[in-house]
């Protein structure tokens, strides 16, 4: 029976092949027959060697990571208008590969039995249908399994099997080697003079072994070596050997799978014929185009808020990237921030082009909490407002309207590219967010003259602000405003403070982690609350109460009151410190789990691990004290 | 006498209703194995006893997934049509639509919604809407457990003195919330539907906050 549901799927799917191939009314009669599921993020569609569904999925929303579970090696990431799930199509066997939602998605679950006929009377499907599958498996090898779908017989050859990832590896030709007798003195100069990190050594053009700048470091400058020793004594050996037709994907798992950085290629893949070359993660990564010169200027280019959500996907690529390459946790933090607020900025770029007139006044796009301290490295909730300059009373309501319109679209858009909306409502589109000048200079003096718990917890929120788009100067006015009051009213950096010492410990009495009582996260240890915002929050006072302008990263803060305050300059450089590697974890614990990294499994991390955020508590105590000591806290509890 | 009051007889499809009904309804029940019919009604506007419905959509959400085949859309004939609610549902009187009287739409509603957990934005409208179409056919009322999207919407806000909740969520800002397409708007089914998508989600927010079980959500009931 057609109904209105049936009609929306079909109007979704004749958007899509293989199913836009089939006649209008054919395809309402397969809308019928639809399944639609929900999936939350992470959960499971099937299992791998789960037997066969009676559907093939298209997604409708979201998206679907398909992963083989014996190396966890991620084949693909199905988005919007992807099918998957299609070997019960193609053989009558279980699943091979495991397929999980990446993002909460709705699905529609195709008949496998009412499409199969379809599959098996147009050509144009099956061949679509086999491509799919040899994708979705990134498999080029199921090209033997063309012919052989559903019994149909001969199918033309098709050419564009071809996929962009399948394509060979691009790798330097000019193959740069010593033999093992050199001098590593001599192995240096040729790798100074030829520009590279590392070096193969060969014997007889077979490789043997392969140098890196890193093994200069460990074993010469160390003083293990002199620098007269030959090449064999430092060279890494047997070589990590693969076939110089290795796609790129193949070689970013096998460098992550033997966390090396660098694979020697030779003509079949091992040690026994001649290297042709060397391959290093770099190259892998401009491969990828994941370098950020080459994501900003996709950034800029791009025309719709789906385009920079595909974007921010490969940021999350580059990230990983830096945090295997132990890239210094100040620098990553840097660049993606830089390259998050770069898509921030053509979101509300974006959504002024959808505004019918300009604005009528100077304004800012602030970014306020975490992500205006630079905190924020994976993808989480958007925290934002926005300041406009002062206009006549009359005047007023039609302003603030306009930038409510405009928030409305921007917040819109960073949904749209991934960030949550805000669940406390903190942001622009909110009315209580999006205020004149005069408005906002109102507000804050309400906050700092009467510091009740709201109004210190929204200082804490709002006064790590940045400025993502527009005018600075308003912003800058609104600073001086807050010093200004602060220096007016002391008595709001006790009460700060106080708010600052109000984050529940780290560890109990006996020093063990506490971890969570209740919900979805019971037993997991939350290191924002516990650990990354009573730095933030102690940062934030000592800031204010230095008048310090413009910085609002945490560790950048440390690393100033260090300067300012010579005889803590070692504590605040171990709160900078501290503060690095805390984020490090997170970030490293969110992309792991696919998620904010805030809680954190204490049973899956190592012995090491857990003794190096034990370590970062003990700066956190001691933060703690020097503010409640400073601030003379006790007094307002008395 | 009170023992001598003769048991009412009832037509038989409502005895079978209720039959489903004797055994204990199990409510420790694993969220994903629970069915819900989670629906929406279109009527003639919103007075109890003046207004009357004029179709009621359905859908049974088993495991997070809606089967289409299985969707309940049904047109009812009365004989009240008002035009300001037209502007709304687009129902017009003499609609091509296959009418079907108030009382086989109860009959085939029943059959439909067996014992399941009933879901609906702003539950007891609809609800009330319906049990007064069976009073007009002379039966009593409901028994489903209901659970209503507006309250439960609520739950997952956060709650602070410094973020003032309405009292009510319209249908509307749930799917501008969750980015659910508004097509379709006003129709029973498809409101049904931005309902269903809507409660996935809701149970979704819920559960990152606590453990829910089914017992603790019909409790949010008030």
């Amino acid at each position: 029976m057609k109904n209105i549901i049936s009609e929306r799927v079909a109007d979704f799917l004749k958007n899509f092949p293989p199913f836009n191939m089939i006649p209008k009314k054919e395809l309402q009669n397969l809308a019928e027959q639809v399944t639609i599921v929900y999936h939350e993020k992470n959960s499971l569609v099937f299992a791998k060697d789960e037997s066969p569904h009676a559907n093939f999925y298209i997604i409708h929303k979201g998206a679907v990571a398909l992963k083989k579970i014996v190396d966890d090696e991620t084949m693909d990431i199905c988005d919007e208008g992807d099918i998957f799930g299609l070997r019960p199509l193609i053989a009558n066997e279980n699943y091979q590969l495991e397929a999980r939602a990446y993002e909460e998605s709705i699905l529609y679950g195709i008949p496998i039995d009412f499409f199969k006929p379809y599959a098996r009377n147009n050509h144009r499907i099956s061949n679509f249908l086999l491509e799919s599958f040899a994708s979705n498996t990134r498999n080029p090898y199921s090209k033997e399994n063309k012919g052989k779908l559903l019994g149909s017989s001969s199918i033309e050859d098709k050419a564009n099997l071809e996929l962009s990832d399948l394509q060979p590896i691009r790798y330097s030709k000019k193959l740069i080697a010593c033999d093992q007798d050199m001098p590593v003195k001599e192995v240096a100069i040729l790798m100074s003079k030829n520009n590279v990190g590392s070096i193969l050594v060969v014997k007889d053009e077979l490789p043997i072994g392969i140098i890196t700048d890193k093994d200069f470091r460990n074993h010469i400058v160390s003083g293990e070596f002199p620098i007269t020793t030959p090449a064999s004594n430092v060279m890494s050996s047997p070589v990590v050997t693969y076939s110089k037709n290795m796609t790129i994907t193949q070689a970013q798992m096998a460098m992550m799978k033997s966390s090396i950085s660098h694979i020697c290629l030779t003509q079949d893949g091992t040690v026994n014929t001649k290297a042709v070359g060397i391959l290093s993660k770099h190259d892998v990564m401009v491969s990828l185009g994941n370098n950020p010169a080459v994501l900003v200027k996709a950034i800029k280019r791009a025309k719709k808020y789906k385009r920079i959500k595909a974007i921010r996907k490969s940021v999350m690529q580059l990230l990983q990237g830096y945090l295997d390459n132990n890239i210094p946790m100040g620098l990553t933090a840097k660049i993606i921030s830089e390259l998050n607020d770069a898509c921030i900025k053509k979101t509300i770029e974006l959504s002024l082009q959808k505004m019918e007139t300009p604005p009528p006044v100077k304004f800012a796009w602030l970014a306020i909490g975490s992500q205006g301290r630079s905190e924020q490295l994976l993808h989480t909730d958007q925290d934002n407002a926005i300041i406009f300059d002062d206009v006549s009373d009359d005047k007023l309501p039609t302003v603030t309207n306009y930038f409510l319109k405009l928030a409305k679209h921007v917040t819109k858009g960073l949904n749209t590219i991934g960030y949550e909306y805000c669940p406390a409502e903190m942001m622009a589109s909110n009315p209580k967010w999006c205020l004149s000048l005069q408005e906002w200079k109102n507000l804050v003096s309400h906050w700092i003259i009467n510091p009740g718990a709201d109004e210190v917890l929204m200082s804490s929120i709002f006064f790590d602000y940045t400025v993502s788009y527009g005018d600075k100067a308003i912003v800058n006015e609104l600073t001086e405003h807050i010093f200004f009051n602060t220096k007016k009213y002391p008595i709001f950096y006790v009460h700060l403070a106080h708010g600052a010492l109000q984050n529940p410990s780290p560890t109990g009495f006996f020093r063990q982690f506490l971890v969570e009582q209740d919900g979805e996260n019971k037993d997991f240890f939350d290191i924002k609350r516990r650990a990354l915002m009573p730095l933030a929050d102690a940062a934030r006072v000592l800031t204010l109460y230095h008048s310090i302008k413009s910085i609002s990263n945490t560790w950048e803060r440390y690393e100033k009151l260090a300067e300012l305050e010579p005889p803590n300059a070692e504590l605040y450089l171990s709160c900078s410190y501290a503060m690095k590697a805390l984020l490090k974890f997170r970030t490293r614990q969110g992309l792991l789990h696919h998620d904010s990294g805030r809680y954190i499994a204490l049973d899956q991390l190592t012995k090491e691990e857990k003794m190096k955020l034990k370590r970062t508590f003990k700066t956190i105590k001691e933060i703690q004290e020097l503010i409640s000591n400073r601030f003379k806290v006790a007094n307002l509890l008395g | 006498m009170w023992w001598a009051k003769k048991k009412q007889e009832y037509p038989n499809f409502w005895n079978t209703y209720t039959e489903l009904f004797t055994k204990k309804q199990e409510l420790n029940l694993n969220l994903s194995e629970t069915t819900f019919t989670v629906l929406d009604t279109e009527t003639t506007g919103f007075n109890f006893s003046d207004d009357r419905i004029l179709s009621i959509g359905a859908l049974k959400l088993v495991k997070n997934a809606i089967a289409i085949d299985r969707v309940f859309d049904v047109y009812v004939e009365q004989d009240i049509y008002k035009k300001e609610s037209i502007k709304i549902h687009g129902i017009l009187k003499h609609t091509k639509r296959k009418l079907i009287s108030e009382q086989e739409a109860l009959i085939k509603f029943l059959a439909y919604v067996e014992d399941n957990i009933i879901v609906a934005h702003h539950a007891k409208f609809d609800i009330t809407m319906i049990n007064r179409a069976l009073r007009r056919n002379n039966l009593p009322e409901l028994k489903n457990k209901v659970l209503d999207t507006s309250t439960l919407y609520k739950k997952t806000l956060l709650r602070s003195n410094l973020l003032k909740q309405k009292d009510a969520y319209s249908l509307d800002e749930l799917a501008e919330k969750y980015n659910i397409s508004m097509k379709d708007r006003h129709t029973a089914l498809g409101d049904a539907y931005i309902t269903a998508v809507a409660f996935l989600k809701i149970l979704t927010k819920l559960k990152e906050k606590k453990a829910i079980s089914l017992k603790w959500l019909l409790k949010q009931a008030t």
